[in-house]
């Protein structure tokens, strides 16, 4: 099987160690991983803040560098979300503009074949158990698109669960946001801060080393957060964690701090 | 809406205020964390919610496309049942019919049944500007309203108060209204709300004149539908003369058996009961005029627009308009329970007040531009919503308005907004962004410049940047970006 890896914007920029550990995740699991070069950002930010024209372009590049792949796996709720959720909207009200069904088109062709990562493992490659091993205690914070948007369910856990040494902790009020919300973070900095600071008293208060993410803009966040706390505990995402075996789980530990 | 809302800061600056209040934030958590799980519970007892979900958004749907005709379905069963009919384009209008029904009946004082209508066009300040005098009867509403506050919540409009908050209210401000409070009043609920049942009874007894809203109001037969918990409700809708409602348009249904939905999941999203203690109806006028129905010797109905007609023409936003009020969105958002609901200039706050007052108001001040961004996008209130209001969506599509101006209907006519003022930089920064990430060249000399200047870092940002690097620090840049990593190690096959 081969799929193409959409790496988004973020990850490709702040956490490449992110799209590392996929491709090596999949290729592990006899994946031949393809990464089209022309790909940039899913146009979410634009899009969120308000600004629909802006993010068309980056619509149509992305259905463009992604057309052709029948499977599109990318290791970010919130983008993976943008595509199924507003990619039909902006298409649509392009359309109702009477600009054309173009948009309409390239975002029908490309939301059948776009999934995120633990839909990819769990739905089409049908494994829970990825073979990695992660000899720590770990809570897992399922982010809103995710969760809501995405529906993603269990399937981080029960990929999280089958992790070799993994001790997986229940995070209390899991399911409340943790306040990123793409630019409310710096449009409602406050709010966001005390809701950052919510979120990481109970991952602290669980007793874990690791907090464990889908989406590394919420984790960026909490991250940020719990550095400038100078907390112990440390932020990963979910990918690095399934992409850890026996041989590289002494490397990933401290080596390269986020 | 309401003029103690004019000149409200921005929703950033106000709600800076509220996360600093720790009194204030630990009041709002505890309640709508009480709230949001007893909510929970009382709607997985249903089998059928997503049904029940399914079907209040279907008939509400449905009414809202053909409005004109259940309104005038509405106007002419009240009619035949020997109430009036009033239509109020505006709060100016509303406020003012209502004002001189009071003036004909001589009275100078009318007890209220809680109301967010009349909270919206400010009919308690217009009223005492005629020299009226306009009693809270709802406990909640009557803290507010002693406390000399405005409320912040739909259904607990005294969420953002404690018990020893309220006791100190009571004792203070009770005597200047009517009864004082006993003397040692004490902060437990029991006697808090007795001293609040003897200080109303007094104003029961006396009113000649009610003023109330509606829950729904049934267009088939023309009966007005109030859900309470208190009966405080019921005392105004039974003992004055006069009533006179006031209602928003949107809150008609078409016949009697619609409410069978909205009796199921109004009490379990908004208190958490399976049934409201007091559902009160009435149609038309009472035995006392010899009529045949079931209300007081004369009834008013004052069907109110306030832009709700020109929020029916925008197609993503008018789903707004389905709304119950029940509160659901406002108890688990996460943004409200820090915020509080001052913050959202408006008698509606929260998730719904975030996409309706912008709508009912215009975005032209600059609270109604910023509420529309007082949100995360998580989608805990859609996903709670019992009439499906896809709130996160109506939310993009008003920072749309905002960010970029549009076409929107004002007093009926279509017309095309600019853009609000102050999105200048913002509009350039997220040009600027497009364009880099349309080049993948560009965006790769980008990365690259920033992976080289990792170690210039600063550890706090300036101008916009400072929101983040205030509380937070600033992600360190990788060595190499992703597709570096690829090209290095992966290259041949791409
Ligand atoms: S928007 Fe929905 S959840 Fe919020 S108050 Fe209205 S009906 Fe209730």
């Amino acid at each position: 099987m081969r799929a193409a890896l959409f790496v988004t914007c973020v990850n490709d920029a702040l956490y490449p160690r992110t799209g590392v550990a996929v491709v090596r995740l999949l290729e592990r699991l006899g994946v031949a991983v393809d990464f089209p070069a022309a790909q940039s950002c899913c146009g979410q930010p634009q899009y969120n803040t308000g600004y629909r024209y802006e993010s068309e372009p980056l619509l149509r590049r992305t259905a463009e560098a992604l057309a052709g792949h029948p499977y599109v796996v990318a290791p970010s709720g919130s983008c993976v979300a943008m595509i199924r959720e507003h990619y039909p909207r902006i298409g649509a009200r392009a359309a109702a503009e009477g600009r054309g069904t173009e948009l309409a088109d390239l975002a029908a062709g490309l939301v059948p074949r776009v999934y995120e990562l633990t839909e990819f493992l769990v739905d089409v490659l049908g494994v829970t158990d990825v073979g990695a091993h992660f000899p720590h205690t770990v809570t897992y914070h399922p982010s809103c698109h995710g969760l809501r948007a995405l529906g993603l369910g269990d399937r981080p856990r029960r990929l999280l669960a089958a992790v070799r040494g993994l001790d997986l902790i229940e995070l209390p009020g899991a399911e409340e946001c943790c306040g990123f919300g793409g630019t409310f973070a710096v449009k409602n900095p406050d709010v966001s801060a005390a809701m950052g600071a919510d979120k990481i008293r109970a991952a602290r208060a669980t007793g874990a080393e690791v907090l464990c993410g889908a989406d590394n803009s919420c984790l960026a966040h909490l991250d940020g957060t719990l550095r400038r706390a100078g907390a112990p505990l440390r932020t990963l995402h979910l990918a690095e964690i399934l992409a850890s075996t026996d041989t590289t789980a002494t490397a990933t530990e401290g080596k390269h701090p986020r | 809406m309401t003029a103690t809302h004019l000149g409200m800061p921005a929703f950033p600056a106000a709600a800076r205020e509220a996360v600093r209040d720790d009194v204030l934030r630990a009041n709002l958590r505890r309640a709508t964390h009480t709230i949001r799980d007893k909510r929970a519970r009382a709607v997985t007892e249903l089998a059928d919610w997503d049904r029940l979900r399914a079907a209040g958004k279907a008939v509400k749907d449905h009414t809202l496309r053909h409005l004109d005709h259940y309104l005038l379905r509405l106007e002419a069963a009240v009619t035949a049942a020997g109430g009036t009919v009033h239509w109020a384009a505006d709060a100016t209008e509303a406020n003012r019919i209502v004002t001189e029904l009071v003036r004909a009946t001589g009275e100078r004082e009318v007890v209220k049944v809680k109301s967010m209508a009349t909270q919206e066009i400010g009919l308690n300040e217009a009223l005492e500007a005629a020299g009226i005098a306009a009693y809270e009867t709802d406990l909640a509403e009557l803290i507010v309203q002693l406390g000399h506050d405005r409320p912040s919540h739909i259904l607990v409009p005294a969420i953002h108060r404690n018990r020893a908050e309220i006791r100190d209210v009571f004792r203070t401000e009770m005597g200047r209204w009517g009864r004082p409070a006993p003397d040692g009043l004490g902060d437990d609920p029991r006697e808090l709300a007795e001293a609040a049942r003897l200080h109303l009874r007094e104003k029961f007894l006396r009113a000649k004149v009610a003023v109330s809203g509606a829950n729904f109001m049934v267009a088939e037969t023309g009966t007005m539908v109030v859900f309470e918990s208190e009966g405080n409700g019921r005392m105004c809708l039974t003992l004055p003369e006069t009533l006179i409602s006031v209602v928003g348009i949107e809150k008609v249904v078409p016949t009697f058996r619609d409410l069978e939905i909205f009796l199921q999941t109004l009490p379990r999203s908004s208190t958490a009961e399976r049934m409201n203690p007091y559902t009160t109806m009435w149609t038309g006028l009472g035995p006392s005029k010899g009529a045949d129905g079931d209300g007081p010797a004369a009834f008013h109905l004052v069907l109110l627009d306030n832009g709700r007609t020109d929020t029916l023409a925008d197609e993503v936003g008018r789903q707004a308009l389905r709304c119950i009020r029940c509160s659901a969105c406002l108890n688990v958002c996460p943004v409200y329970e820090r915020a509080g609901g001052h913050a959202y200039g408006s008698v509606y706050p929260g998730p719904i007040g975030a996409i309706l007052s912008p709508q009912l108001r215009g975005t032209g001040s600059g609270i109604d531009a910023s509420l529309p961004y007082a949100s995360t996008l998580c989608g805990a209130c859609y996903e709670v919503c019992p009439v499906a209001i896809d709130i996160p969506e109506v939310l993009l599509h008003l920072r749309e308005r905002v960010a970029q101006g549009g076409p929107v209907t004002r007093e009926g006519i279509r017309v095309r907004i600019r853009p609000a003022r102050g999105h200048t930089a913002e509009r350039a920064a997220m040009r600027a962004a497009r364009l880099l990430l349309e080049r993948p060249g560009a965006l790769r000399a980008g990365e690259r410049l920033l992976s080289r200047a990792r170690r210039l870092r600063p550890r706090r940002l300036p101008g916009p940047g400072s929101a983040w690097t205030d509380s937070r620090e600033l992600p360190r840049p990788p060595r190499e970006p992703f597709r570096d990593w690829w090209a290095r190690e992966r290259g041949g096959r791409a």
